[in-house]
């Protein structure tokens, strides 16, 4: 029998977005170097921030600098890396909350080994030196070496 | 409301369709589930599919998977990119309004060509999570570890899930895997995939399809001997950004329960179609489902998981139990979306 | 939220309030979220007949069980009824051109193409239906509905299992079939007398 037929199929989406002004003001932030959350009318603050309120829909303006240091309320070790994704290393995926937010946010965990990382530990952001407005201007958390000091 | 029932069924799931495109997939199917109760397309007044162009790898890609029903003279005809409950959800819609009495579902998914695990990143929000491109075992792994340091469940439960599946599907043909043989200690001794879920945590993926028959009231009893009637349907959604959420929970799936009146009564069988074991313990929890029920007895989506109809899968599983006279009241169950975000819950009763 | 439905609600309005020290930057209004997506795609049963009998310069067709149709190139079913259709027929590789389309713009990738150019639906003799492809060997302004074609193939040695196999499909030189005749026009008649009779 004839060797089975194949083809490369590539399929390549160059999207550019708007952002609207929310989800913009926090590009713009991460550009900056600083992390933003947004208040909602009960005073908490969601990180990262949603345009409307999730429970009630009201429209959310109030952005507020929250971070750079938080906490990681879980994890999980990413090896290999994803091809795609900013990272290429081994790396952890956490779930983390920014200190003054109160909602966790999903992004990269810098360390070399999974054994460095345990819920509840003190993580801080570290930056990119060349940002743009973009999710990966954040490099991802690392393990916060004095607590209460950051960066 | 008319009393509408799935009055047929056809699967077919195995591992990789490597040599067979989806229409050649559905053309047998659809022809097995029509011809079972003696109908033609002439006698379908809806048809409605599910499938998602991004596992196809082609825009409208269900345009061709028509090829498989037959759509001349014209049809009425409609599509979701959603699992083929949602399809039969919408069916099941176009019954009640009425002016139609037999209705044809069906939903397919070949996501072997990709990297589903990497193909599903696209479904997340394209700002904050998918230009990160964290993969479905990752997510489903911080999850886990939520639950599992919550309290919420434990690493005994899991393996508890994850046996019931490998040893239920140990004589089912649809299945993708199994082992009659597993035990808890063997699934707690396998290294994690995603840490803490190990590989029978994770649904074995699949290439497949099903095909479902809807009739109304005397043109049901008409078709079938034991039709299964559809008692109760309805599906919820939950936030999609995973931060205002509590991921230990599914309040989408409760409320859908409780539409569809899953806890009036006694339940003979439950279908669940969770991709992972952390989300089909979520889903007893808000489901109500007591020991007394079987949870997905032939291995259920941990068993096969074929992207956009292992929901309507987990129907067809459940409206065969009516068909064949083993249970009375059946539930199923199908979900999208990250960390179960919608759910639907469709209860089923024999006569 | 607003009562009033002509005020659009805040989020929309850009009314957002900052932070003072980011107050006076160039705010942020797009990012780029490329995608890339790969597959391994393979035929199915009858595509993949099909593209390895062209490896032998052989054209297959599919015969539709309902009423004897020849559908080309093949798919496994008959898309008008949803019946499987596992009878194979070998075609000839003459034909007529059944409707063309003069393109004065190139293709990306096919710097081989000679602009302007010609594609068609080549009705192959037996064949119910026409696929596409590529006439060459005629001034463009000679093309015509009912022309008589013949395929014109690559080199054996350079055949492989694909439709690429066929240059471009070239004039016979024998009468035209009537414009009544070619093409769809041919299956329109078919079906008309089928149902008369």
């Amino acid at each position: 029998m004839a060797e089975r037929l194949r083809a490369d199929l590539v399929l390549e989406y160059p999207f550019t977005r708007t952002t609207g002004p929310v989800i913009g003001a926090f590009l713009t932030g991460l550009r900056e170097g600083i992390i933003l959350g947004i208040r909602r009318p009960d005073g908490t603050v969601l990180c990262p921030p949603t345009e409307y309120d999730p429970e009630t829909s009201e429209p959310l303006t109030e952005l507020v600098e929250v971070g750079p240091q938080g906490e990681l309320e879980s994890w999980t070790w990413v090896d290999p890396p994803r091809s795609q994704s900013p990272w290429d290393q081994p790396h952890g995926l956490g779930l983390i909350r920014l200190d003054g937010a109160d909602t966790p946010m999903i992004h990269g965990l810098l360390v070399d080994h999974p054994g460095e990382l345990f819920s509840g530990m003190r993580v801080v952001a570290q930056w990119r030196s060349e940002r743009g407005g973009h999710i990966a201007d954040l490099e991802g958390f690392s393990p916060q070496e004095s607590p209460g000091t950051g960066q | 409301m008319r009393d509408i029932a799935v009055v047929s069924v056809a699967q077919h799931q195995q591992k990789a369709l490597t040599d067979t495109t989806e229409v050649e997939l559905m053309v047998p199917l659809i022809n097995r589930a029509r011809g079972a109760v003696g109908l033609t397309q002439d006698d379908i007044g809806f048809t409605c599919s599910g499938s998602s162009d991004f596992l196809a790898g082609q825009a409208f890609s269900f345009v061709h998977t028509l090829d498989a029903v037959g759509a001349v003279p014209p049809i009425s005809e409609s599509h979701v990119e959603m699992d083929g409950a949602w399809a039969l959800y919408e069916a099941w819609v176009k019954l009640q309004i009425g002016g139609v009495d037999i209705a044809l579902v069906y939903s397919y998914g070949k996501s072997s060509p990709g990297s589903l695990r990497d193909v599903l990143s696209t479904q997340l929000d394209p700002y904050y999570l998918g230009p990160l491109w964290p993969d479905a075992f990752s997510l489903a792994a911080l999850q886990a570890r939520l639950m599992l340091e919550s309290g919420t469940v434990s690493e005994q439960r899991l393996a508890e899930i994850a046996v019931r599946s490998l040893n239920g599907a140990a004589d089912n043909p649809l299945a993708v895997r199994s082992s009659a043989g597993a035990t808890i200690d063997s699934v707690l001794a396998e290294a994690p995939i995603a840490d803490p879920l190990r590989p029978s945590d994770c649904a074995a993926s699949a290439d497949g399809g099903a095909a479902v028959v809807l009739a109304a009231g005397d043109r049901a009893r008409e078709l079938c001997e034991r039709p299964a009637w559809i008692k109760g349907i309805d599906h919820r959604i939950d936030p999609h950004q995973p931060g205002v959420r509590d991921l230990t929970r599914a309040p989408s799936a409760r409320k859908a329960a409780a539409q569809a009146g899953a806890g009036d009564d006694r339940l003979d069988a439950a279908e669940l179609a969770a991709p992972f074991s952390t989300q089909e313990h979520i889903l007893e929890v808000e489901l109500g489902l007591g020991p007394h029920t079987p949870v997905n007895a032939s291995g259920g989506a941990l068993a096969g998981h074929t992207m956009m109809a292992a929901g309507l899968m987990r129907i067809a599983d459940a409206a065969q139990q009516i068909h064949d006279g083993r249970a009375d009241r059946v539930l199923s169950h199908a979900a999208s979306g990250l960390y179960l975000q919608q759910n639907l819950v469709c209860v089923m009763e024999g006569e | 939220m607003s009562a009033d439905p002509s005020v659009p609600p805040a989020a929309l309005s850009g009314e957002v309030r900052m932070p003072e020290k980011l107050a006076d930057v160039e705010p942020v209004r797009s990012v780029r979220t490329p995608i890339r997506l790969e597959y391994d795609f393979v035929p199915g049963e009858a595509s993949a007949g099909y593209l390895n009998a062209f490896a032998d310069r052989k054209i297959l067709g599919q015969r539709s069980p309902v009423d004897g149709a020849v559908l080309v190139p093949p798919r496994g079913v008959d898309p008008r009824h949803g019946a499987a259709t596992p009878e194979y027929v070998e075609l000839p590789d003459t034909g007529h051109v059944g409707g063309f389309c003069v393109t004065r713009l190139p293709i990306p990738g096919r710097d081989d193409l000679e602009i302007p150019y010609v594609s068609a639906w080549i009705h192959l003799d037996g064949a119910d239906i026409g696929f596409l492809g590529l006439v060459a060997g005629i001034a463009t302004s000679e093309v015509r509905m009912g022309m008589r074609v013949r395929a014109v193939w690559k080199p054996d040695e350079q055949l492989g299992r694909t439709a690429e196999n066929i240059l471009y499909w070239a004039p016979t030189g024998e009468p035209d079939i009537p414009v009544t005749a070619a093409g769809t026009n041919a299956w329109h008649a078919k079906q008309a007398a089928k149902e008369q009779g």
